[in-house]
C-alpha cells in the first residue's frame, strides 16, 4: 500500500523525524493559508500523487509571496501532472503540499528496506541525494553504504553510526542522525512497511537533518493489523476497476490489453497473460480467483473484464484440483447469461468431471467455446482477434 | 527415491480441525500419507477421523514421533506456528497459509538458521512423491509415480499445469516441490536442485519460476556449475507490468530488477532449455528427456 508525501511527514512527526513545517491544501485558498503560517518566504508548493519524478513534470514549485502561492497553487492543483512514473495519461493533482523554504547545505539519501535476498532490514544512505537511487546503485555502487539489521534484534547504535560517519556528517548532525534513524526504524517495524524512503534527507545551513520529501510503502499482507492506516488509502490514486474487484476480494490488475482472462492461481495467471501475448493479442488484465471459483465470483469478474470497453474476447483458464468441471462450468454459463456476454468467451478447464464440463459449454448455446488444453487455448484467442 | 518425503513421512497437520486442515488432510489420508497426529489448541484429546488431536506441536511429537508438520493455520498466527515446529524439533515443515506479514516470515527465518529443520513456504502448495506421500494442496491424479523427473516451482496451479502436461507425456515425477511465491520463504530453488542432483532416481528437472527477486538468477549460476542432469526451465511473467504485485507477494518487478526476460537470459546463458510456450512444455520434455522415461 502506497501512501501520499504529506500522509508519510504526519508519520514521521508521529515518530519524531524531523520534517520541514508545513501542511496538505485542497484548494487555493487553503494553500494560502497555510503559506500564511509557515514564517516566511519562499515557500514551496508540491503536487501530491503517488508517483516520483514530481519536481521535472512541473509539480513542486517555489512562491516568493503569498499571490504567487495562490497563482502557483492554482496551477498545480487540477492539472494532469505526467512523470517517468505515472505512465503518458499523468494522474489529476487534488492536493497539494505547501512548506518552508530551507536552507540546503547538502542532500543526502536514506532508506530503510525489507530485503527479500537477505530476510534482513537494510539501512540504505549515500552522500549521492535529490537523484535517482537506482542512477547512483548502478553507476557508482561504492557511494551507497549499506548496513544490515537483523529483525530479531533490531537496530543497535553501531548501526546508526556507520550510517552517521559513513556521509560524513558534522559533528553536530551525529547524536541527531542516530536518533533518526532509530525513530525510523520503530516506525517502519511498528507499521510493517516494506519501504521508508527520504530523498533528499537535508542538512541545513545551520546542521539540521530534515526529510524534505517522505515516501512509505506497506506490506499489505500486514494491514490487517494497521486498521488505522485504511484512513491513508486514496481511491482517487487506484484504478476504478480495481477498486471495484477489491470489494469482492477479486486479486485484479487492470492492463491495457485487448483479451480479457479469468485463472486461478497467481502463476498460471501470468502465464496465461503471457499466452495471450504468444497468440498475437495483448492481456487486458490479470485476475486470479484464487481457490473458489465459484458462480459468484465468476460473475463478478465477467462484469469487471467487460467494464473494460477495449476487451473483445475473454480467456478463462481454470486448472482445478479440487474443483469439479461441470460445477464450475454450470458457474460459466449461468454468469454470462446474467452479464449478457457480447464478446466471444474460450474456456480451458482442467481438473475432475472435465468431460461434463465441456459437454456443459458445448450445449449452453452460448459463445462460449471449450479449449482442450493451452496449445489450443492459445490458438482460439489467436482466433478472435484475428491474429 | 525421492527428495525432503516419501512413505516413511509422518505428519502432524497444525490447524487440523479447521475447514481447510479438514478438507486436505482427509485428502492426504485417502492418498496414502501417513498423518499421525493433528493440533488445534484446545482440541487436545478430540479426533478429526482417525486423527488423534493435540493441544501442542510438542505433545504431537511425543506421542506419535512426527518428522513433518502440515500447517494450515491463518496469517495472524502462521509464523508463530512455524516457530512452534521448529522448537518442537520437527524436521520438516510445509507452510501453506498465504498472506502471512513480511518480516513475520525474515524474523522466522533468521530464527530458523539456528536450527536443523527444513521449511518449505509458505504460501506454496506443498510437496509430494507421487505414489508414496503427498503433504500439501496439489490434486493427486494429475501425477504420475516412478519418476524421473523433478519438479521445483514457485507457484501452485501452474506447476499443476506442468505436471499435468509431463504426465500427459507418459514422463513420471520423483518429487514435486512447491516453495511458494511469498518473497522470503524457508526453501530456495538451490536447495531443491542441489537435492534433485544428488537423487539417483531424479535424472531431469522442471524449475518454474516467476518475476521478482533473484533466486533464479542464482538458480542459473549454480546450475550451470552444480547440476549435471538436463534441466527445463519455464518463467511466467513476461507481460507483467513493472511495480505491481502480481498475486504472489513476491512476483514484483522492482525498478530494472526481478524481470522475466532477465530470469530467461539467466538460465540460457546456463544451457538450461528455456521453454518459451507453456502450451509446448510438454512437447519439450519429450525432446530433452529423451531417453530418460
Amino acid at each position: 500500500m502506497k501512501i501520499h508525501e504529506y500522509q508519510a511527514k504526519t508519520l514521521f512527526e508521529r515518530f519524531g523525524v524531523p520534517i520541514p513545517k508545513g501542511a496538505v491544501a485542497f484548494s487555493v485558498e487553503e494553500a494560502k493559508k497555510v503559506a500564511e503560517t509557515l514564517g516566511g518566504f519562499p515557500v514551496v508548493v508540491k503536487a501530491q500523487i503517488h508517483a516520483g519524478g514530481r519536481g521535472k513534470g512541473g509539480g513542486v514549485q517555489l512562491a516568493h509571496s503569498l499571490d504567487e502561492v495562490g497563482a502557483v497553487a492554482g496551477r498545480i492543483l487540477g492539472m494532469t501532472l505526467v512523470t517517468h512514473q505515472t505512465g503518458p495519461q499523468g494522474r489529476l493533482v487534488k492536493k497539494v503540499l505547501v512548506e518552508q523554504g530551507l536552507n540546503i547545505a547538502k542532500e543526502l539519501y536514506l532508506s530503510i528496506v525489507a530485503d527479500r535476498a537477505s530476510a534482513q532490514i537494510v539501512i540504505m544512505a549515500s552522500e549521492a541525494g535529490g537523484m535517482d537511487i537506482e542512477a547512483v546503485a548502478e553507476e557508482t555502487p561504492e557511494k551507497i553504504i549499506k548496513v544490515y539489521i537483523n529483525p530479531l534484534t533490531g537496530i543497535q547504535s553501531y548501526h546508526c553510526l556507520q550510517v552517521a560517519y559513513g556521509l560524513k556528517l558534522p559533528a553536530a548532525a551525529i547524536k541527531p542522525m542516530s536518533q533518526m534513524l532509530n525513530n525510523l526504524y520503530k516506525l517502519f517495524m511498528g507499521y510493517d512497511a516494506s519501504l521508508v524512503e527520504i530523498n533528499p534527507l537535508v542538512l541545513t545551513a545551520d546542521e539540521s537533518l530534515l526529510a524534505l520529501d517522505a515516501k512509505v510503502n506497506f506490506d499489505d499482507s500486514a494491514l490487517f493489523r494497521h486498521k488505522d492506516l485504511a484512513d491513508f488509502r486514496d481511491l482517487d490514486e487506484e484504478d476504478p476497476l480495481e477498486v471495484e474487484a477489491s470489494k469482492f476480494n477479486l486479486n485484479y490488475i487492470n492492463l491495457d490489453g485487448n483479451v480479457g482472462n479469468m485463472v486461478n492461481g497467481a502463476g498460471l495467471a501470468m502465464a496465461t497473460m503471457d499466452i495471450i501475448k504468444l497468440a498475437g493479442a495483448r492481456p487486458a488484465n490479470f485476475l486470479d480467483v484464487g481457490g473458489g471459483a465459484n458462480a459468484e465470483m465468476v460473475e463478478n469478474g465477467f462484469r469487471i473484464i467487460l467494464s473494460d470497453p477495449n476487451v473483445k474476447g475473454i480467456l478463462i483458464n481454470i486448472f482445478g484440483g479440487i474443483l469439479r468441471c461441470d460445477v464450475l462450468a454450470e458457474g460459466v454459463v449461468n454468469a454470462a447469461r446474467k452479464t449478457g456476454i457480447k464478446v466471444p468467451v474460450v474456456v480451458r478447464m482442467e481438473g475432475t468431471n472435465v468431460e461434463q464440463g465441456r459437454k456443459i459449454l458445448a450445449e449452453s448455446g452460448l459463445n462460449l467455446t471449450g479449449a482442450l488444453d493451452l496449445k489450443d487455448a492459445a490458438q482460439k484467442v489467436a482466433q478472435i482477434v484475428g491474429a | 527415491m525421492s527428495i525432503f518425503v516419501n512413505k516413511d513421512t509422518k505428519v502432524v497437520v497444525q490447524g487440523i480441525t479447521g475447514k481447510e486442515g479438514q478438507f486436505h488432510t482427509r485428502q492426504c489420508v485417502a492418498y496414502g500419507t501417513q498423518v499421525v497426529a493433528g493440533v488445534t489448541p484446545g482440541k487436545g484429546g478430540q479426533k478429526m477421523d482417525e486423527v488423534p488431536v493435540f493441544h501442542t506441536v510438542a505433545e504431537a511429537r511425543a506421542a506419535t514421533g512426527a518428522d513433518c508438520s502440515l500447517i494450515f493455520v491463518p496469517p495472524p498466527f502462521a509464523a508463530a506456528a512455524i516457530m512452534e515446529a521448529v522448537d518442537a524439533g520437527i524436521e520438516l515443515i510445509v507452510a501453506i497459509t498465504e498472506g502471512i506479514p513480511v518480516l513475520d516470515m525474515m524474523k522466522v527465518k533468521n530464527y530458523m538458521r539456528a536450527s536443523r529443520t527444513r521449511l518449505i513456504g509458505p504460501n506454496c502448495p506443498g510437496i509430494i512423491t507421487p505414489g508414496e506421500c503427498k503433504v500439501g494442496i496439489m490434486p493427486a491424479p494429475i501425477h504420475k509415480a516412478g519418476g524421473p523427473i523433478g519438479v521445483v516451482s514457485r507457484s501452485g496451479t501452474l506447476t499443476y499445469e506442468v505436471v499435468h502436461q509431463l504426465t500427459g507425456q507418459g514422463i513420471g515425477q520423483t518429487t514435486c516441490i512447491g516453495i511458494g511465491g511469498d518473497p522470503v520463504n524457508g526453501t530456495n530453488f538451490i536447495d531443491c536442485l542441489s537435492a534433485f542432483q544428488a537423487d539417483p532416481e531424479t535424472k531431469g528437472i522442471v524449475m518454474v519460476g516467476e518475476i521478482g527477486g533473484g533466486a533464479e538468477e542464482e538458480a542459473a549460476e549454480y546450475i550451470a556449475k552444480q547440476v549435471k542432469k538436463p534441466v527445463i526451465g519455464f518463467i511466467a511473467g513476461l507481460t507483467a507490468p513493472p511495480g505491481r504485485r502480481m498475486g504472489h507477494a513476491g512476483a514484483i518487478i522492482s525498478g530494472k530488477s526481478g524481470t522475466a526476460q532477465g530470469k530467461i537470459d539467466a538460465m540460457a546463458a546456463a544451457g538450461i532449455h528455456v521453454c518459451k510456450d507453456l502450451g509446448r512444455l510438454g512437447e519439450l520434455s519429450k525432446d530433452v528427456f529423451k531417453g530418460l522415461y
